[in-house]
C-alpha cells in the first residue's frame, strides 16, 4: 500500500502529499477554533491557547527536522519537498502563539510586555527564537533561495539554534515535572545527532551508502 | 479589578461536574502518540496506577451529632455532600465567585498529577474519610484528632477569599472552614513552639503522582506562629457549601489568602509545632524561587512568572489582566506581621 514510498513519487503524487500535509497541519487550528466556539477551552483558556499553539509549533519544528535524517538514513530525498511548507506552518503557529501572548494575555500593554520579556529568561529565550525565525520565513521563497545561494544554507542552519531555544523555553516553563520537555530534548538530540554522525563520521562513505540504497 | 455587589452564581444553581474527560490533553498529544509511545518510560504512569487501586465506596453513613455539622460519607464516586450548619461571614461578600467547575477542574495538586486537569481525574478513588490528624512536637502532649472532631472544634464559617497562584492566575473561592487558631488552641502548644509545620498524606496507592519524585514527598508546608494564629488563616473543610472535593484537598487543607496558593497544603495528616523554621517541599525543590513566606507581592519578581499582574480565572478571553495587590489585598489584616522584615530577602 505504501509502495509509493519506495520510489520517487511523481509530481502529481507530490502535490497530493503536500495537500494532505497542509490539511493535517491545519487540524490543531481548526480544533482550537472549535473548542473556542463550544466554550471548551478550560478554566484558563488563554493559557490553553498559548500552550496549544506553542506545542504545535514545537511539534512541527521537530517534524521539519526529521526530513533530513530520513534522507540520510533511507537515501530518499523526496520528503525534503515538504520541508518549506512544514517550516512555514511552524512559523504560522509561532505567530499565533505570539499574538495570543501580546493580545489576549497582555492586551497590547507594551510596557508590561517589555518588562515580562526582560525579567523572565523563559520569555526572553522564546522571544529570541521568534525573532530568529522571522528571517527564515522571509527568505523561504525560491527567488530568495536563488539570490542568497550558499548564504541561504548558512542562514537556514539557524533552525538548529532556534530548536534548542524553543526546548529551553518549554523546559523553563514547567515548575518541576520535566518529563515532557525532556522527551522533546531527547528527540532533538537524536535528530541533530544523526546529522552530526553523517557529516563528520560517516561523510567519507556517503557515496557507497547511496549505492547500497539504490540496489 | 472586578468588584460586583452580588455574586451571580448561587451554589445550588451549579450543575454537578460530570466526569471531567481528558480529551484536551489527549487530542493535543495524539499526534505525538507514536514517539511518546516509544519512549514508554517517560509516558504517564498515573492513570494505570489509579485504576489498580480501585475499590468502590461503601454505603452512605452519617457521623456526628444532630446539631453539629456532620460528615457524610459519599455514597458513590464524586458524590457531592452538603455541609449543614455553617455561618456566612462578611469576608469577600462583594467578590464575584469563580465557577465551581473551574475551581474543581483546574488544580495544582501534584500528588494526583502535574497537569491541572489531572487531580480531578486521578483523585476519584481517594478516600478522605475516615481521617485523623496527629498533633506533635512542642505541645503539652502528642494527640490525634478525627476529622469529625475538627468539624466540632468551632462553628464552621464561610470565607470568600481570593487565591493568587504563583503562576500568575487567581480565583475567588467560597471556602468553608474554621480558624486555624481554634485548632491550635485545642492542640496546646508550649512556649517553644515558634512555627507550625504541616504534613500531607504520603500514600502511593491513593496518590499516584507520588510514584514520581517531582517533589520530596510527603508535601510539607509551614507558617510562623503569628501567621498561623492570624484570624484570616483557616483550615478549610469545604467549598461552595459542600465537603471539599478530593482534588481541592479533602478532607482538610490550609488556606492563607495573602500567600501564594502553594502554601495551601492539602490532605493534612500531621501538624507539628517546632522551634526552628521548617523547610517546605517547594523550598527544597527551588530555594531561589520559593521562599518560606511566599507572601503575594507584586514588587518581588519570580524568575518564571509575572507577579505584578494576574489573570482572573473565568474572566473570559478578552478581559485582560488585573493588577496584583500587595498581600493579595489583605494588607490591613496581615501587614503588621511583617513590619521591619525585608520582603525582598524573605520572599
Amino acid at each position: 500500500m505504501l509502495a509509493f514510498l519506495n520510489k520517487n513519487p511523481s509530481k502529481k503524487q507530490i502535490s497530493w502529499i503536500k495537500a494532505v500535509v497542509f490539511i493535517i497541519c491545519l487540524i490543531p487550528l481548526i480544533r482550537l477554533v472549535w473548542l473556542g466556539v463550544v466554550d471548551n477551552l478550560g478554566a484558563n483558556p488563554i493559557e490553553f491557547i498559548e500552550h496549544s499553539t506553542g506545542f504545535w509549533a514545537l511539534f512541527i519544528l521537530l517534524a521539519t527536522l526529521t526530513l533530513t535524517p530520513i534522507r540520510l538514513l533511507s537515501g530518499r530525498a523526496w520528503p525534503i519537498q515538504i520541508r518549506r511548507m512544514l517550516g512555514l506552518f511552524m512559523f504560522f503557529y509561532v505567530c499565533l502563539h505570539i499574538i495570543t501572548y501580546v493580545w489576549l494575555d497582555f492586551a497590547f500593554d507594551w510596557l508590561a510586555i517589555t518588562k515580562d520579556v526582560a525579567k523572565h529568561p523563559r520569555i526572553l529565550v522564546g522571544f529570541a527564537a521568534f525573532i530568529l525565525s522571522v528571517p527564515l520565513a522571509l527568505t523561504s521563497t525560491n527567488s530568495m533561495m536563488k539570490r542568497l545561494r550558499e548564504r541561504w544554507k548558512q542562514l537556514h542552519q539557524l533552525v538548529y539554534f532556534i530548536a534548542i531555544l524553543v526546548i529551553v523555553h518549554f523546559w523553563w516553563l514547567v515548575k518541576k515535572d520535566i518529563r515532557e520537555p525532556l522527551l522533546y530534548a531527547c528527540i532533538l538530540m537524536v535528530l541533530l545527532g544523526i546529522r552530526i554522525y553523517y557529516k563528520y563520521i560517516k561523510a567519507p562513505k556517503v557515496s557507497s551508502k547511496v549505492q547500497v540504497n539504490s540496489l | 479589578m472586578i468588584i460586583q455587589n452580588k455574586s451571580d452564581i448561587i451554589p445550588s444553581e451549579i450543575t454537578p461536574k460530570s466526569v471531567f474527560d481528558n480529551r484536551r490533553d489527549f487530542i493535543q498529544k495524539a499526534g505525538f502518540g507514536l514517539i511518546a509511545g516509544a519512549a514508554g518510560l517517560i509516558s504517564n504512569p498515573l492513570k494505570a496506577a489509579t485504576v489498580s487501586s480501585g475499590t468502590t465506596e461503601g454505603a452512605g453513613r452519617l457521623v456526628g451529632r444532630a446539631n453539629a455539622p456532620a460528615i457524610v460519607k459519599p455514597t458513590s464516586f464524586g458524590a457531592r455532600q452538603k455541609i449543614s450548619g455553617y455561618n456566612k461571614t462578611a469576608y469577600g461578600a462583594s467578590e464575584k465567585l469563580t465557577a465551581y467547575e473551574d475551581i474543581t477542574t483546574y488544580n495544582n495538586y501534584y500528588e494526583f498529577g502535574t497537569d491541572k486537569n489531572e487531580p480531578a481525574i486521578n483523585s476519584k478513588l481517594f478516600k478522605p474519610y475516615p481521617w485523623t490528624v496527629s498533633i506533635e512536637g512542642e505541645v503539652k502532649k502528642n494527640k490525634t484528632i478525627s476529622i469529625e472532631d475538627i468539624y466540632k472544634l468551632a462553628p464552621l464559617e464561610e470565607r470568600i477569599y481570593r487565591m493568587r497562584c504563583v503562576e500568575g492566575w487567581s480565583m475567588v473561592i467560597p471556602w468553608i472552614g474554621l480558624p486555624l487558631a481554634q485548632l491550635i488552641k485545642w492542640a496546646e502548644p508550649n512556649a517553644n513552639a515558634k512555627y507550625v509545620e504541616f504534613v500531607s498524606l504520603a500514600d502511593k496507592q491513593q496518590m499516584p503522582g507520588q510514584n514520581i519524585q517531582v517533589l520530596d514527598w510527603p508535601y510539607t508546608e509551614g507558617l510562623r506562629m503569628d501567621e498561623a494564629m492570624n484570624p484570616l488563616t483557616i483550615m478549610a473543610v469545604g467549598l461552595y457549601g459542600e465537603q471539599l472535593p478530593n482534588q481541592n484537598g479533602a478532607p482538610l487543607r490550609l488556606v492563607t489568602p495573602w500567600k501564594y496558593g502553594f502554601k495551601g497544603i492539602k490532605g493534612i495528616v500531621k501538624i507539628r509545632f517546632v522551634e526552628k523554621m521548617p523547610v517546605s517541599s517547594w523550598m527544597k525543590a527551588g530555594p531561589s524561587e520559593y521562599g518560606f513566606y511566599a507572601n503575594v507581592n507584586p514588587n518581588v519578581e519570580h524568575p518564571r512568572w509575572t507577579q505584578s499582574s494576574e489573570r482572573r480565572i473565568g474572566a473570559g478571553l478578552f478581559a485582560g489582566r488585573i493588577k496584583t495587590q500587595m498581600f493579595n489585598g489583605y494588607t490591613e489584616q496581615v501587614g503588621q506581621m511583617y513590619a521591619g522584615l525585608d520582603l525582598r530577602k524573605n520572599f
